[in-house]
């Protein structure tokens, strides 16, 4: 067992911060979030026009120190969590597209050299929604995130970057991108990219899913950077971005999960088949049983590997296990979601087969959303 | 604030468990499996030194608890004792002195003259019957009034330590034609005339406990036995909070008997790793899932259910240190941790592949201990009937 002793008492009780911004949080996804999330996915409204709301949110303010222009609120890895997850149950893909900014401030708060912070930190404060985001994953499969095949190259007074990022957050619209390569000695790197520098190629992907993400494929060309786009002017500690990154990802599942629950119970309490509601029937009951039982444990899970990132103890195989954990957790419940449904779980109708297709592609994110 | 690591004295109590677990319980352990219904005479001795967790399944203090406090208390410490204690073994935990469920009874609804002269006996739960499992609602054993005593009657099975115990809470009603209401439970003194232990079952796991067939007949107990009141409600709410009553024992007796499957999968789960480890399989946690071996794989898969259960365990305790109603959580860690622990003890039986098979080793021991986790205190498929009544907000007349 790896526990580590703390002067702590176990405890899941929120800070009334943390309470009143779930508040906040929640009355938004299901205002701005729900309904539009459906409507993207179909391809009946511009996502585009939908991030510029976020703003109101202070989703990157908080965070960034009052000296750069921000709130100075000490970043918490537990609140941001619980920001992920309550944006998710509104829609996922809209989450992911909103909280890719902040995702890029946290691993510049968390990794970037002061000059950078300084110079990149003040954009995020103007009260208007920027967009920045994170790319790792590489378009192949057996890919590992601690193996990057993107390659920086020593060019003269700065580096050459060579290679495929793909499922890039707002990859066609993002101004500031922090793309993970590795260096000649075998280490990793991140680099700060402004705008669409000569070599780089944005190309919108078509996915089964997370539409309103606006994820894109990243083509580097040698792509021509100065030595001061290294994020932290240096070595990048490639495995903690990753496992932060991944407690923003559980976090996602964990709200879509949420939504996915929060739909089935009344619609299985009001369907009718055979004289009376199927939820009087063990065997559907029981599927909602477990969905309960599962989503509960990938929250705690997630919250846990969240709180100790924050209180500094080691949490690489608590990332790892929670993301995990909510891999197989939320296939199964996005597939439980449609198969309580039946027929109607299949048609467009009903957002069930939404949160499926989303749900697929927690396994797969890696490297955003960090928290 | 979140934070769900263990608090220092509970992790020491965990360490101090293991300690016990590794030193003094183990040993013994294939010895117990083999003799079995011999008494684990040495276990008297841990029963000794573990002597505060013996409230295993006690429910802590009653005080109220002031608003903006957070409690770890003795629920937490009772899980955490038993995630140490079932790492050493099971059944020799359940063939202790002190470790029956009868004391959380006791504790749980007993008057303080109750728990005064019983609550430190070693007390065994008498519910099941030949005819009556999940459903105990539906028990036939009776208990008539008769000037200063109680008069039963009746057959009990199943009783865990129900040989070796000192007391028998023995669940009887008093009018079966008035259903749940009229089901009480009363306090018996072993040796009382007309309670007989009849049978000791062969079991296929836990065989250092003794489960027992006990009789009762014309068995005359005192009035004052009575746990709780007598009286049988004639209102439909009064009838459900009769029996509510009754059942609200499991909601601090579940997420014990769930700790008990993570300490034994825990047990599977170090030895499979050992084993494995001098085959050179290591979980390093390094690539994704997608890209281990299938042995890498199936091992970390194991890793992250135990720790979810474990976790849901962990918050039903929480929530009853801080006087929460629990009975959902109650219900969802034992669900869980019931399937999860019989999962992973069998699982690991099969990557060991003949070393787990073996009684070399006590993989094998822990595949059969630990499907009655998934059995006692109410089935795992009670459990989610429990949990989708409270999800789906159904009465039991509508989810049956």
């Amino acid at each position: 067992m790896t526990d580590t002793a703390t002067d702590l008492l176990f405890d899941l009780t929120l800070t009334d911060e943390q309470r009143m911004n779930r508040e906040s949080m929640q009355r938004f996804a299901a205002a701005e979030m729900r309904t539009l999330g459906k409507s993207v996915d179909a391809g009946d409204s511009p996502a585009q026009d939908f991030y510029p709301r976020t703003a109101e949110l202070g989703l990157t303010l908080l965070p960034i120190p009052e000296a750069l222009g921000g709130a100075g609120v000490e970043r918490s890895p537990t609140s941001n969590a619980l920001i992920f997850e309550d944006l998710a149950h509104g829609d996922m893909a809209l989450a992911l597209g909103s909280l890719s900014p902040m995702a890029f401030v946290n691993t510049l708060l968390d990794q970037g050299s002061d000059a950078q912070r300084e110079q990149y930190l003040p954009l995020f404060c103007a009260g208007k929604f920027k967009a920045a985001t994170t790319a790792l994953l590489e378009p192949r499969a057996t890919f590992e995130p601690t193996a990057p095949a993107t390659t920086a190259t020593l060019h003269g007074d700065g580096y050459s970057l060579s290679g495929t990022k793909s499922m890039v957050p707002l990859g066609m619209e993002a101004e500031l991108l922090l793309v993970i390569a590795r260096l000649e000695s075998g280490d990793s790197a991140a680099f700060i990219i402004e705008g669409t520098p000569l070599g780089m190629t944005r190309t919108a992907e078509a996915n089964m899913g997370l539409l309103g993400a606006q994820l894109a494929t990243l083509t580097l060309d040698q792509v021509q950077l100065p030595a001061s786009a290294l994020l932290g002017g240096g070595a990048f500690d490639l495995q903690r971005f990753i496992d932060l990154s991944r407690i923003g990802i559980c976090a996602l599942a964990v709200g879509t999960c949420q939504a996915v629950l929060d739909y089935v119970t009344p619609y299985c309490n009001e369907r009718v088949a055979f004289g009376e509601p199927i939820s009087n029937r063990q065997s559907v009951a029981f599927m909602i049983a477990d969905i309960a039982i599962e989503l509960e444990a990938m929250r705690l899970m997630t919250w846990r590997a969240a709180a100790r990132a924050e209180q500094g103890l080691d949490f690489h195989e608590h990332a790892y296990l929670a993301k995990l954990f909510c891999s197989e957790h939320a296939m199964k419940i996005g597939t439980d979601g449609v198969q309580l449904l039946g027929g109607h779980g299949f048609c467009r109708e009903h957002p069930v087969e939404l949160w499926y297709r989303n749900l697929r592609a927690i396994a797969i994110l890696e490297g955003i959303a960090s928290v | 604030m979140i934070n769900l690591e263990l608090a220092k004295k509970h992790q020491e109590t965990f360490e101090q468990t293991m300690m016990l677990a590794e030193h003094m319980m183990r040993p013994y352990s294939r010895k117990y499996d083999k003799e079995e219904h011999t008494y684990p005479k040495e276990m008297e001795e841990v029963a000794k030194l573990i002597g505060g967790a013996r409230s295993a399944a006690t429910g802590g203090t009653r005080e109220p608890i002031p608003a903006g406090t957070v409690v770890n208390g003795g629920n937490m410490g009772a899980v955490v004792g038993l995630f140490g204690l079932c790492w050493g073994d099971v059944g020799l935990f359940l063939g202790m002195p002190g470790s029956g469920l009868g004391n959380a009874a006791i504790t749980a609804v007993g008057t303080p003259e109750q728990v005064k002269k019983y609550g430190g006996s070693y007390a065994a739960m008498c519910i099941t019957e030949p005819g009556t499992g999940s459903d105990s609602a539906n028990i036939s054993t009776t208990a008539v009034a008769d000037g200063d005593e109680w008069v039963l009657n009746g057959e009990k099975i199943y009783v865990t330590d129900g040989q070796r115990c000192d007391t028998l809470v023995v669940w009887a009603t008093l009018d079966k034609s008035l259903g749940k209401a009229a089901i009480k439970s009363f306090i018996v003194e072993k040796g009382t005339p007309g309670c007989e232990v009849t049978r000791l079952e062969h079991k296929l796991g836990i065989r250092a406990s003794d489960t027992a067939a006990i009789s009762f007949n014309d068995c005359r107990i005192p009035k004052a036995n009575v746990l709780g009141s007598a009286e049988i409600a004639t209102d439909a709410e009064g009838r459900k909070k009769a029996f509510g009553g009754v059942m609200q024992t499991f909601d601090n007796t579940r997420p014990p008997v769930a700790a008990m499957a993570i300490g034994v999968s825990r047990a599977a789960l170090d030895m499979s790793r050992e084993l494995l480890k001098l085959e050179g399989v290591e979980l390093k946690f390094d690539k994704k899932p997608v890209n281990l071996s299938a042995v890498e794989a199936e091992l970390c898969q194991m890793e992250a259910e135990w720790h979810g259960a474990r976790l849901l365990v962990l918050k039903a305790a929480w929530m009853a240190d801080n006087k929460m109603p629990n009975s959902m959580e109650a219900s969802m860690c034992k669900a869980k941790a019931g399937r999860v622990g019989n999962n992973i003890t069998l699982r690991c039986v099969a990557l060991c592949q003949s070393l787990g098979y073996s009684e070399k080793y006590l993989l094998e021991k822990f595949a059969r201990d630990s499907k009655i986790l998934d059995i006692f205190e109410g089935t795992q498929q009670i459990q989610q009937l429990i949990v989708a009544r409270r999800v789906l907000d159904k009465s039991s007349s509508e989810l049956k």
